[in-house]
């Protein structure tokens, strides 16, 4: 019997570890086939012969100039979306918490209207002369960042000033998100046409705005998370079982709790000030992948992060040919995807 | 490994002394019964052998070694503990949930040995049917059992135990007590909070009573006199010895 329990679990391992790589060679595929697709079309015998270094300089332009940036865009993003997501169900035990739940999105929605509007950047009205001009296209973008990171720094002085619960931070994750929501508002009041185009398009989420320095940003961000997260997965194991708990194996709770929070805070301000707010994938991937995996944080953590680079990839792709020539913002399609699929894995679970 | 607690005190932050000077000492073998009305103490007591909460004065000693020189691994090591608690009963497989138990000593992840370590005592415990079903699939009487083979893969020397059998029938609570004293029969150091003060009397060899965050009385078989318990809980009772064993009647 002994043994006969031994194989059992050691088979769900397998499993588990098993879907993990299935899901590594999906978004693999997944990488060649939105190289593939676009308004241009590539075949696939043209672009293996572009990946040998041969093929035409026009497809070769689109394909790795064009094509590339968004897809690893899509990739990382997805990726530190759906991480952050399922770290801060985890600290915060909460199935609804989301990379957002700080308050993070609307506080760099709110830097970036506020660069809009008051430092014009972003308008494309600035004539090159001014100064603004050369430093325009990331305004916004920083803006957005020091935005976020002012959320971040007052939650974090909350939980200082008085020792917060798990409640006490969800809520002032609410707070931070309506005092934002209305510094949104005022400054919307007080744009113009153009600019108060320019900040609802900036909340759309899209991934458009991509290019390598961004890119070798995120990268910076999203793989040391990554690995700090998996390297930690058995600190955020024991969280889940209580935090007197936790301390008892050895693990602080309240440390592995902010720490998260702050890294996770770090990673989605990053790709919300880059990108805008991409809804619905932090808080559904992890729900996804707990289908697949159990409630198990050794493979729930890498399981959402893999996850998560797929199905913004698959979102995007979409994205990009649904209506083509063109281009939705993926932050609208990644709901219109996330639930009907969050709904089959949710009925088909309750009739099993 | 025996536990010497030399006048200890805790406050709590809002300046409420939980305990006050507390000093006792138990051994390899021991199955201490901690006793008391709600609030005296008696959770706060167990959080600080463990260190989860941290105490102002008094001194902690395992075996020779002081309590506070340990590391966080080198404490799991030797004290295993289980909350009481029916929250963060979570959807992880009972392997699962054991196998955490293992934290203190697996390094990046677990090895064959943890494995075996943990199918071992599932079997010991009477839980191989139920191995891969999830926590909050489970009853309260095998979510115990599963929580006590949870500590004892830390392969502890002292046990703690917060209100083991406070949700579970007088079946379930016969169970979980005589594992408990088999553990301690093999060598482990029990130390258990309770509200039944007749199994108290009838499993454990020692006795601490705890009042508003006093020593009140300590000692074997014999503490339990009308007199203490009366002055313990506030009430009257009746106590009739039986053979070995006696029995606590309310008024």
């Amino acid at each position: 019997m002994n043994k006969e329990i031994l194989l059992q679990y050691k088979k769900y391992r397998t499993g588990n570890r098993r879907f993990i790589l299935l899901i590594l060679l999906l978004l693999l595929l997944l990488c060649f086939i939105a190289l593939l697709t676009g308004a241009h079309r590539i075949g696939s015998g043209e672009m293996i012969q572009l990946l040998r270094g041969e093929g035409m300089e026009i497809n070769r332009q689109i394909a790795f100039n064009l094509r590339l940036p968004r897809i690893l865009a899509a990739t990382l993003t997805g990726t530190l979306l759906s991480l952050a997501g399922v770290i801060m169900q985890i600290v915060l035990r909460n199935p609804l918490a989301s990379p957002y739940t700080l308050g993070i999105s609307n506080a760099a929605a709110f830097g970036a209207a506020f660069s809009i509007v008051f430092l014009s950047a972003n308008t494309n009205v600035l004539h090159s002369s001014h100064w603004l001009s050369s430093i325009a296209p990331y305004a916004t973008t920083a803006s957005a960042f020091i935005g976020s990171l002012i959320g971040l720094a007052i939650i974090l002085s909350i939980i200082k000033l008085k020792q917060a619960s798990v409640e006490t931070i969800i809520l002032s994750g609410i707070i931070i998100n309506a005092l934002f929501g209305a510094g949104i508002a005022v400054v919307q009041y007080l744009a113009d046409n153009a600019q108060l185009a320019s900040i609802v398009f900036w909340n759309f989420g899209d991934l458009g705005r991509s290019d390598w320095h961004k890119l070798l940003f995120l990268a910076a961000v999203t793989l040391p998370a990554l690995i700090y997260f998996y390297l930690k997965r058995w600190d955020y194991k024991a969280l889940s079982a209580g935090d007197d708990y936790a301390h008892s194996i050895g693990v602080a709770p309240q440390r592995t709790r902010i720490t998260g929070m702050v890294i996770t805070a770090l990673c989605t301000a990053a790709a919300v000030s880059f990108f805008g707010v991409i809804a619905f994938v932090g808080l559904v991937v992890p729900h996804i992948v707990r289908k697949f995996t159990g409630a198990n944080e050794e493979f729930l953590i890498i399981g959402s992060a893999v996850f998560g680079g797929m199905f913004l990839l698959l979102c995007d792709t979409v994205a990009r040919t649904v209506i083509a020539p063109v281009i939705l913002p993926v932050g609208i399609l990644t709901s219109f995807i996330g639930v009907p699929l969050f709904l089959f894995l949710l009925i088909r679970k309750k009739t099993v | 490994m025996n536990l010497q607690v030399n006048n200890i005190s805790f406050s709590y932050k809002n300046g409420f002394p939980a305990l006050k000077n507390i000093s006792f000492h138990t051994q390899a073998g021991d199955m201490l019964a901690i006793v008391g009305q709600n609030g005296s103490g008696k959770s706060t007591l167990l959080k600080c052998l463990n260190r989860i909460l941290k105490i102002k004065t008094g001194s902690i000693r395992l075996g020779e070694t002081p309590l506070h020189s340990l590391s966080p691994e080198q404490l799991a090591r030797i004290i295993a503990y289980i909350p009481q608690t029916e929250e963060y009963i979570t959807d992880l497989s009972v392997f699962d949930t054991v196998l955490l138990g293992r934290k203190p000593h697996i390094r990046y992840t677990p090895t064959p040995q943890d494995l075996e370590t943990v199918s071992r005592l599932l079997t010991r415990l009477e839980l191989e049917t139920i191995a891969m079903r999830p926590l909050s699939t489970l009853s309260g009487g095998q979510r115990q059992r599963v929580f006590i083979a949870r500590a004892l893969a830390q392969q502890p020397q002292i046990l703690l135990l917060d209100e083991p059998i406070a949700n579970l029938d007088i079946n379930h609570q016969m169970k979980v007590l005589k594992l408990l004293q088999q553990l301690a029969d093999e060598g482990m150091n029990i130390l258990l909070t309770i509200h039944d003060i007749n199994m108290a009397a009838r499993f454990c060899n020692n006795v601490l009573m705890l009042k508003q965050g006093e020593l009140f009385a300590a000692g074997r078989q014999s503490a339990y006199t009308p007199e203490n318990i009366q002055n313990l809980y506030d009430i009257q009772v009746d106590i009739i010895r039986h053979n070995d064993h006696i029995c606590i009647i309310p008024q």
